[in-house]
């Protein structure tokens, strides 16, 4: 096991290097020349060149990757164009926030789609099952940006129930409904796709099960069938919790339209406002961290997983 | 000669004649199709969303680029002519989506096949070179897979300033990686099977091997699987453009519409929601048929 974890933390390595050539690329992508942001249209071509020296831009591309792949190791994240306060404060301020989220949101989706899999699971084949499935398919296509709109106009705009977006104030307080009720309708349209997703896993998983030889002994030997059941669900979960697991990666990096629409200040939310002002160390900071969170929640679902099921580890 | 050939053959086989009922493979997918009921009626309705963008300028009851300070925000059924109310500007919402299908479609729609093309010409030959060339063709794929597709899109085309074009290349690159893998795999699978070396062995050229034995078997699984990220396309394309990364006003686009509208949904809900309705149905159906095509491609089912 410990050889193990060692050879996937190294094959990791490689990941988290590409991951930031891609976001060290991005500035790249940008139309123009970075220099031409900093300086008016009219810059004579003298200062250009000192602007150049002065920030490396002259330098070879594998020396400004280095170099900055070492400032960003050590917490230089560069500067906001868009406020000048560092951008590490800005992600910082702001991760929590999304973490809250997507956790809340993984956790909703989890005890809704367990059940509903489960239940489509023993029933697989009947309209139970079908519908089930409908459900599932129905959460991957609904565009949830258009979800949280709706959410908005009934809870918000028609009943007038819950606040449309933003927050109570800076730091969350778990025991005020002030606070709570900003949350309610951000995790439910981001519990959406996971719940889809899940459902779908526990509904194979467990019809798999159901269908091994262990279970009909189990039930030969006259076990109660809600203790076959327990028997089944044991055997389905390892499979269900990676795919939750995944799911949290994915809603931290994924979360920045609902994020908008709700105006809720995470880190997707950060990332739009970093758009629409072109600020591009913003852009390009918040979506390293939130590329290597991805990384290392792929990595930890992973050795989770081959720690209660040593058959499925990687070569 | 090749006619003399022809009528040299019977003109009935006799193993016909001993099966009648026996089906070619896609006889049986095109039988189950026939009594797949819920498929047939979301393909239905998919070309009919498909066929309704096509001929917009048809059907559309007004110019959708026809603005009117007087009739901003209407509700459905304006004047018994604004079918589905107008927008923010007063421009007719049935029309605007009506030729905003045809702009979200073709951002949905490109992407994956660009993606195909190159995702899976890179699989291939990943999976039939094998060593190296496969290492250093998935090695690179793995790092794009590192990131949530959502951020992965938002990145690139944040990063390129935005617009339709930027939007679709990098949607693109967002499908390249999956595409690859599932073409890789399918080669790998198909590569190692008797036949490929028969063919090999027999002096069948590199190029006819590929073509005729091996293509034939990976192309299922990669189209299959490219038609379920149709859906996938069209919620992100239309994402880029609501956070105002993909297409650019006035051009109506569903995603975008419905960030403009978002902000009337104070004044005129019922209208806000419609875009978001044609995505919705759009994503449902696309979804739908994918999965009826692959249970119905299922050899083994």
């Amino acid at each position: 096991m410990f050889g193990y974890v060692i050879r996937r933390l190294l094959a990791a390595i490689p990941i988290a290097l590409g991951v930031s050539m891609v976001c060290f690329a991005l500035v790249y992508l940008a139309p123009g020349d970075p220099i031409q942001t900093l300086l008016p249209p009219d810059a004579d071509a003298e200062t250009v060149e000192r602007l150049k020296r002065l920030y490396g831009l002259d330098r070879p591309i594998v020396i400004q990757y280095a170099e900055w792949l070492y400032r960003v190791a050590t917490g230089d994240f560069g500067r906001s164009i868009a406020n000048g306060r560092p951008v590490i404060e800005e992600i910082q301020r702001s991760l929590g926030n999304t973490v809250l989220l997507a956790f809340l949101s993984v956790l909703v989706a989890f005890s809704i789609a367990f059940i509903l899999g489960t239940i489509a699971g023993r029933k697989s084949g009947t309209w139970i099952d079908r519908a089930v499935t409908g459900v599932a398919v129905l959460g991957v296509s609904i565009p949830n940006y258009w979800l949280a709109i709706v959410l908005v106009i009934i809870f918000s705009v028609e009943l007038m129930l819950l606040p449309s977006s933003g927050t109570a104030g800076d730091t969350f307080d778990p025991t005020s409904w002030e606070h709570i009720q900003y949350l309610i309708l951000p995790v439910i349209t981001l519990s959406m796709i996971p719940v889809g997703i899940i459902a779908r896993t526990t509904r194979s998983a467990v019809s798999e099960v159901m269908n091994q030889e262990f279970v009909v002994t189990l039930r030969a030997n006259g076990l109660p069938e809600w203790r076959v059941l327990k028997h089944a669900i044991k055997n389905a979960l390892p499979p269900v919790l990676a795919v939750m697991g995944l799911q949290f990666g994915t809603l931290m990096g994924g979360s920045i339209l609902v994020e908008t629409v709700f105006a809720w200040p995470g880190s997707g939310y950060l990332l739009s406002k970093a758009i629409l002002t072109r600020d591009v160390p913003v852009l390009q900071g918040t979506i390293l961290v939130l590329a290597m969170i991805f990384v290392v929640t792929n990595l930890a679902v992973d050795l989770f997983q081959s720690t209660l099921d040593p058959r499925i580890r990687r070569g | 000669m090749s006619t003399a050939v022809s009528d040299a053959v019977p003109p009935t086989d006799p193993t016909e004649l001993a099966l009648p009922r026996q089906r070619g493979y896609w006889g049986t997918v095109g039988y189950r199709l026939r009594y797949d009921y819920v498929t047939l009626f979301f393909g239905t309705l998919l070309l009919l969303i498909i066929l309704a963008a096509v001929f917009a300028p048809l059907l559309a009851p007004f110019d959708p680029y026809q603005e009117s300070i007087i009739r901003r925000l209407k509700p459905p059924g304006y004047q018994d002519r604004y079918w589905l109310g107008t927008d923010e500007l007063g421009r007719d919402v049935l029309s605007r989506l009506l030729y905003g299908g045809r702009i979200t479609l073709t951002m949905g729609i490109m992407p994956v096949v660009v993606a195909t093309l190159i995702g899976g010409t890179l699989g291939l030959i990943a999976g039939f070179a094998g060593g190296p060339l496969n290492m250093a063709i998935m090695r690179v794929m793995d790092v794009f897979y590192a990131f949530p597709s959502v951020l992965l899109a938002v990145a690139i085309s944040g990063a390129m300033g935005g617009g339709a074009i930027n939007g679709m290349i990098a949607l693109s690159l967002v499908f390249i990686p999956p595409l690859c893998r599932v073409a890789e795999t399918a080669t790998t699978q198909v590569r190692n099977l008797d036949f490929v070396d028969a063919a090999r062995a027999t002096g069948a050229p590199l190029r006819k091997v590929l073509w005729h034995h091996v293509l034939g078997n990976v192309l299922g699984p990669v189209l299959i699987y490219a038609s379920s990220l149709i859906s996938v396309a069209i919620i992100l394309a239309s994402g880029l453009s609501f956070l105002g990364l993909g297409v650019k006003p006035p051009d109506p686009d569903w995603g975008l519409m419905l960030n403009a509208l978002r902000q009337s949904i104070y004044v005129s809900p019922l209208v806000a929601a419609m875009p978001g309705i044609a995505i919705l149905l759009t994503s449902v159906s696309m979804n739908l048929v994918s999965d009826g095509l692959r249970a119905a491609m299922d050899v083994r089912s």
